[in-house]
């Protein structure tokens, strides 16, 4: 293998601050594992719930997310899944991605989706529920 | 004078201790893995199946706002689940949503730092996949008891 260059004059501690784990600590990581644990009785909760409505009318589904236990439910689901799924999809662009403008482009438009998705659906609920 | 244009190259090159520069090796990728071996084939199936979530959560924002924006828009939502893909979807669906729920609990079991003796892993590895399945099994045994 080729003996590697650096042509820089900045010093090897400038090159790496503001990069990796310098940028949150383990934050991602940390709040990955917390939305992981909320998740996991709410989706075992609504995967059911909604595997017993499969022929709901309209009627009988506003009924159902008006009430105030699943609309709550819903809600933290919602904010949870779209937390972690930020998070996750965030993870495979950071792994898979190369170029700065591509992965920051690439993280912005997840960031945007995930964010009008959950305003949208915690939205809806509301509109139903309120 | 050149920029790194690889933000990693920052963290991959350093210097030995008689002061000689090193390229370090960065970590392997997909392609030094033999994806026949449970270890690797669950871990890359948890990414995936972590993703594709993302098209279930998709189709629960469309089935919430279009239950709000009324009933027209709610039974062109229910007409799509009740066709043959929708119904397809949503079962592929239900098993990477249980697959990623029971893989997860999985992987918060290691964070506690347990379970990483192979035979350990191998079990919990098999009990990941037939748990999947048997949780998927039940989901649409439910569904279809409610249905009839």
């Amino acid at each position: 293998m080729a003996a590697p260059t650096i042509r820089t004059l900045r010093s090897p501690l400038g090159r790496v601050r503001g990069l990796g784990a310098a940028k949150g600590g383990t934050h991602h990581w940390w709040m990955q594992r917390v939305t992981s644990i909320a998740l996991l009785p709410l989706t075992i909760w609504l995967v059911f719930a909604l595997a017993r409505m499969p022929d709901a009318t309209w009627q009988e589904a506003t009924i159902w997310i008006a009430r105030p236990f699943n609309a709550v439910l819903l809600l933290a689901f919602l904010a949870a899944a779209f937390h972690h799924m930020a998070y996750g999809l965030q993870e495979w662009i950071e792994d898979y991605v190369r170029g700065e403008l591509c992965k920051v482009g690439a993280l912005l438009v997840i960031k945007g989706a995930c964010f009008l998705l959950w305003l949208s659906a915690t939205l809806a609920v509301l509109r139903i529920a309120v | 004078m050149s920029k790194i244009t690889d933000a990693r190259e920052a963290l991959m090159v350093g210097r030995r201790s008689d002061g000689s520069l090193v390229r370090r090796p960065l970590s392997p990728h997909l392609q030094v893995y033999d994806m026949l071996q449970m270890s690797s084939a669950l871990s890359i199936t948890h990414r995936i199946t972590g993703a594709l979530w993302s098209i279930g959560m998709v189709f629960l924002v469309w089935w919430l706002v279009a239950a709000a924006a009324g009933e027209s828009a709610y039974n062109g939502a229910m007409w799509f689940f009740g066709s043959f893909i929708g119904v397809l979807g949503l079962m592929g669906l239900t098993a990477v949503a249980w697959y990623h729920t029971l893989a997860g609990i999985r992987h918060l079991y290691w964070d506690s730092g347990r379970g990483f003796e192979i035979p350990t892993m191998y079990l919990t590895g098999r009990a990941v996949l037939i748990g999947t399945a048997a949780l998927t099994a039940l989901t649409w045994l439910i569904m279809l008891i409610t249905w009839i």
